[in-house]
């Protein structure tokens, strides 16, 4: 299910400088711990989302190391405060190498 | 606490803390998804010998319910996602996906899910939703037909479903399929398993009771598929089925079996006149 990694980012459309507004983002990832076995009694190996980052206009604003307890299909809820208009974009990595990344723009206003 | 705040814990927003209420049921509580309020109790069916049907969504924690009120919250709406890249995907023999033929999009399919299982003239046979998406795979598309109850089908079924949401579930009773319906309804009342339990004793007789921890809801399908947080997933209808006999200690039947297929048809009807929420949110 790895390929098929699918984010979901809800940004508003736009704000008011100065003032805090929330930011949730989702992305669809099984999140395999490396702690399971197979019918068979093999280790599953590890398959996760390792890092999220959400930066702004190229400064960062969030960055989260994820661990192997985490539930599938992760879901970040956070807060962000900018001055001027500009576009968020978000970053995710994959175990596998893969990065998944999505952009929303936000006009102060 | 659900498996979404637990992951909303790791950047220590306040989310965790709103839910006050926690595991609370409010039972007047009204299911509105982006301004589109649903239709969650309606008159019972005259064949059925209870006053009112109610959607499972009435029964769930107020934190539940609050998941599938908005499409970004609702884990369900991923695989929705994912099934409209599978609906553009080119498989098979014919060089064709999905879109190559319904050139309006899934929204062709507004209304569908509110009438199915029914009567297919044409194959003289009953039609799930299931069944037509694997029709026209194996005779339009040339591809092989999606396995049952699994990921790619599951959320294929979750994006035709959602563009009949809101509208009210209207299942024929009879007619060609008026014999399937009747060997539903007898399975219903069925008594089977170690526990010697038929779905009526749960779903009929004590819905709105607990059950261990949970609250029995009536059983209706018109959630479906359901995401549901115990594993993280959508759980198509006869999948669930499984699961109710496995927990009654019986023999489930086999996903597709005829048994399973009035059962759904069956289930369904008991339903008329609630509004279609899949993909919903259960516990």
């Amino acid at each position: 299910m790895a390929e098929d990694s699918k984010p979901r980012v809800r940004v508003p459309r736009s704000a008011t400088a100065g003032e805090a507004f929330e930011i949730k983002t989702l992305i669809s990832h099984k999140m395999e711990s490396g702690q399971r076995k197979d019918s068979d009694g093999n280790t599953i190996p590890r398959s996760i989302i390792n890092h999220f980052s959400c930066d702004f206009n190229g400064e960062n604003v969030i960055q989260v190391i994820l661990q192997g307890a985490i539930s599938t299909n992760p879901y970040f809820q956070f807060e962000a405060v900018i001055q001027e208009s500009g576009t968020f974009t978000f970053t995710w990595n994959d175990d596998n190498g893969s990065v998944y990344t999505d952009s929303k723009d936000i006009t102060v206003g | 606490m659900n498996k979404m705040t637990l992951s909303a814990a790791i950047v220590a927003t306040a989310a965790l803390f709103t839910g006050a209420a926690n595991a609370q049921v409010d039972l007047d509580a009204v299911l509105s998804i982006d301004g589109t309020t649903m239709i969650t109790r309606a008159p019972a069916p005259d064949f059925l010998d209870i006053d009112e049907v109610i959607s499972g969504w009435v029964y769930r924690a107020t934190e539940t319910q609050a998941l599938q009120m908005d499409d970004f919250e609702n884990p369900g709406m991923i695989f929705v996602d994912v099934a409209v890249d599978d609906w553009n995907t080119v498989e098979g023999t014919e060089g064709k996906s999905c879109a190559s033929c319904h050139v309006g999009g899934p929204e062709e399919f507004a209304g569908l899910r509110a009438v199915l299982p029914r009567w297919n003239e044409a194959e003289g046979k009953m039609f799930t939703m299931e069944d037509y998406i694997n029709y026209s795979r194996v005779n339009y598309m040339g591809a092989e037909p999606l396995p049952l109850a699994k990921p790619r089908m599951d959320a294929m079924v979750a994006l035709i479903s959602l563009q009949s949401r809101g509208m009210p579930m209207n299942v024929a009773i009879d007619g060609p399929v008026a014999d399937i319906w009747a060997q539903g309804e007898e399975l219903y009342y069925t008594r089977v398993g170690q526990l010697d339990m038929a779905c009526a004793n749960c779903h009929e007789a004590n819905f709105g009771n607990m059950i261990r921890a949970d609250r029995l809801s009536q059983g209706q399908s018109n959630g479906f598929p359901v995401y549901r947080l115990k594993n993280a997933k959508l759980n198509s209808i006869q999948a669930r089925f499984k699961g109710c006999m496995k927990n009654i200690r019986a023999e489930p039947y086999a996903v597709g079996s005829e048994e399973f297929r009035a059962l759904e048809l069956y289930v369904a009807s008991r339903g008329n006149g609630l509004s279609v929420e899949g993909p919903s949110v259960r516990n």
